[in-house]
């Protein structure tokens, strides 16, 4: 009999903690992925972590700028816009709009996209052709245009967009999960499992998504950047999220015409959304990094 | 004494496509027939492409003959091509250990869903028979909370073989499975192997290219070439005096 090293611990590892050492060695995904619980936190409890409320106007401090400048005022830690509004506060706001809409818009992407993807992975022929090219006249539209078609039917508004949002990026994600699924289903083990007596919905759900779910992962980070950057871009456009709603996109396209009054109303929800889409990326290139060295060893 | 595994007339055609509307038959097994002893071995030798591997997977019933019949012990489980089977008397254990076992689930989780599927056993009972299934292979208990790709070739090997014998088969169908190990571990599994066929009158259908293996562990041979059997007997008569074009090039007389 071969030696066994009988308490090896260390190495007696599911392929998910493999997959988190690998990501762990990779420093910038780890801050990434620190900045991404960071927003997710703040998209769920600002209200209540922001010290004054998004329309709270205060008439005697108006566009004061960030404290650490010297006619800064303490209180208002990143200034005030030009009602006289705690830039912070609405910030802290935004994080609900921008990125927590994002996240429930890649969520119920990926969910439809799963299902769909699914289907038309474990059947075959006509079936499958109509559940995967189902929405492809999509495809030919690029994923911010499409929105906006959407928009200018549906009319303007922030649950339109995430409508929009959703609509544009699910044929993408039908196309990416069925592939996942129709090769995982022609892999040896899936036929050794199918002799060992597994019905179709225990071959699908012991053996294809345990061996398929962090692709799923990466595909959502994917949709999430996306997401973030369409939503946003809509706001901009004053097609999504209209004022005095704090998402990112709206509140720069409200204070654009301040720009060199009080640089700061602009600067700072577009360094925010550029650290959004970062720690995004981040976390998404780092996942498939750490998913291919797995599959190398 | 009656055969364990019995083959009659078995044929199977896959039907490719070589243009928009033609279709070409490709008769990958034409009339098979072969009868096994229990606790014998047959094995099946032939060139790429004469059918074995397709003949494998008929018998272990991951694809369905075309006409035909197989009996085991009497008892018909595919006649005529339609099947109507208990997939765990006569058990496959596939070429490449490394990509027949999902690297999502433990050793033990995947031996106790082939319990689950194919008996009313216990949790308890279900893990004493684990337990004494890893054993029977030289695995140990410990092995059940580990991932494949914590094992080397040669014991994903002995992982596959517990799968196999798990559910207490009477046929275990090896195509190709001692090929990709070294030639030490492979000695180390044909003695397993041989040792668990003495202990319980296992049979084997072991498909391979190794002629000096089949020497070694084989009653009785069939010689495969395009999907016809074109020899078939005792194993030594066929390696003294072999009568076919086909095994005479084999064995370069």
């Amino acid at each position: 009999m071969a030696k066994f090293s009988l308490y090896s611990e260390e190495s007696n590892r599911s392929p998910l903690s493999r997959l988190w050492r690998n990501f762990k060695a990779n420093h910038l995904a780890l801050l990434g992925l620190w900045m991404f619980i960071g927003l997710t936190l703040l998209a769920t409890t600002a209200p209540l972590l922001a010290p004054y409320g998004i329309d709270q106007q205060h008439s005697n401090a108006l566009l004061l700028p960030p404290s650490w400048h010297d006619d800064g005022d303490v209180h208002f830690i990143l200034g005030t816009d030009d009602l006289g509004r705690d830039v912070l506060s609405r910030l802290m706001n935004g994080a609900t709009y921008t990125f927590g809409l994002s996240i429930v818009a890649a969520l119920v992407t990926t969910i439809f996209g799963v299902i769909l993807g699914t289907l038309a992975g474990i059947n075959k022929g006509f079936k499958s052709s109509i559940l995967n090219h189902l929405l492809d006249i999509t495809l030919a539209i690029p994923s911010l245009l499409l929105a906006i078609i959407i928009i200018a039917i549906l009319g303007p508004g922030l649950l339109n967009t995430v409508w929009a949002i959703i609509l544009a990026l699910l044929p993408q994600h039908i196309h990416s999960i069925r592939n996942l699924v129709v090769e995982e289903l022609n892999k040896d083990y899936i036929g050794a499992y199918r002799l060992d007596g597994a019905s179709r919905g225990q071959i699908l759900f012991r053996g294809v998504f345990p061996n398929i779910y962090e692709h799923i992962v990466v595909i959502f980070t994917l949709a999430l950047s996306t997401a973030i950057l369409d939503i946003a871009a809509l706001g901009f456009l004053k097609l999504g999220a209209q004022p005095p709603t704090t998402e990112w996109g709206a509140m720069l396209a409200e204070n654009l015409g301040l720009i060199y009054l009080a640089p700061w109303t602009v600067g700072l929800p577009g360094a925010l959304l550029f650290l959004s889409v970062l720690a995004t990326n981040l976390v998404g290139d780092g996942l498939r990094k750490a998913l291919q060295a797995r599959k190398a060893t | 004494m009656q055969p364990v595994l019995k083959v009659q007339a078995l044929s199977k055609t896959f039907k490719t496509r070589s243009g928009i509307f033609k279709r070409d038959k490709v008769k990958v097994l034409k009339n098979i027939s072969f009868a096994v002893l229990p606790g014998q071995t047959l094995a099946v030798i032939g060139e790429t492409g004469s059918g074995k591997s397709t003949l494998a997977k008929v018998l272990a019933g991951a694809e369905e003959a075309d006409s035909g019949q197989i009996l085991l012990n009497g008892d018909m489980i595919v006649d005529d091509g339609a099947s109507k089977r208990e997939c765990h008397h006569i058990r496959l254990i596939f070429q490449d250990p490394t990509r027949s076992l999902n690297p999502g689930l433990t050793i033990g989780e995947m031996l106790d869903d082939c319990l689950r599927f194919n008996t009313k056993l216990t949790q308890t009972q279900r893990d004493k028979k684990i337990e004494l299934t890893l054993s029977r292979v030289g695995l140990l208990s410990e092995h059940y909370e580990y991932y494949p790709h914590m094992f080397s070739g040669g014991q994903l090997q002995r992982v596959a073989l517990a799968r196999a014998l798990i559910l207490d088969p009477k046929v275990v169908v090896l195509d190709e499975a001692l090929s990709s190990l070294d030639p030490s571990v492979r000695a180390q599994i044909v003695n397993l192997l041989l040792k668990l066929q003495e202990e319980t009158d296992l049979t084997y259908v072991l498909i391979t290219h190794h002629l000096s293996l089949v020497k070694h562990m084989s009653d009785k041979l069939l010689v495969l070439n395009n999907g016809e059997a074109v020899e078939y007997g005792c194993c030594d008569t066929i390696f003294k005096r072999p009568q076919s074009k086909e095994m005479k090039k084999l064995l370069a007389v």
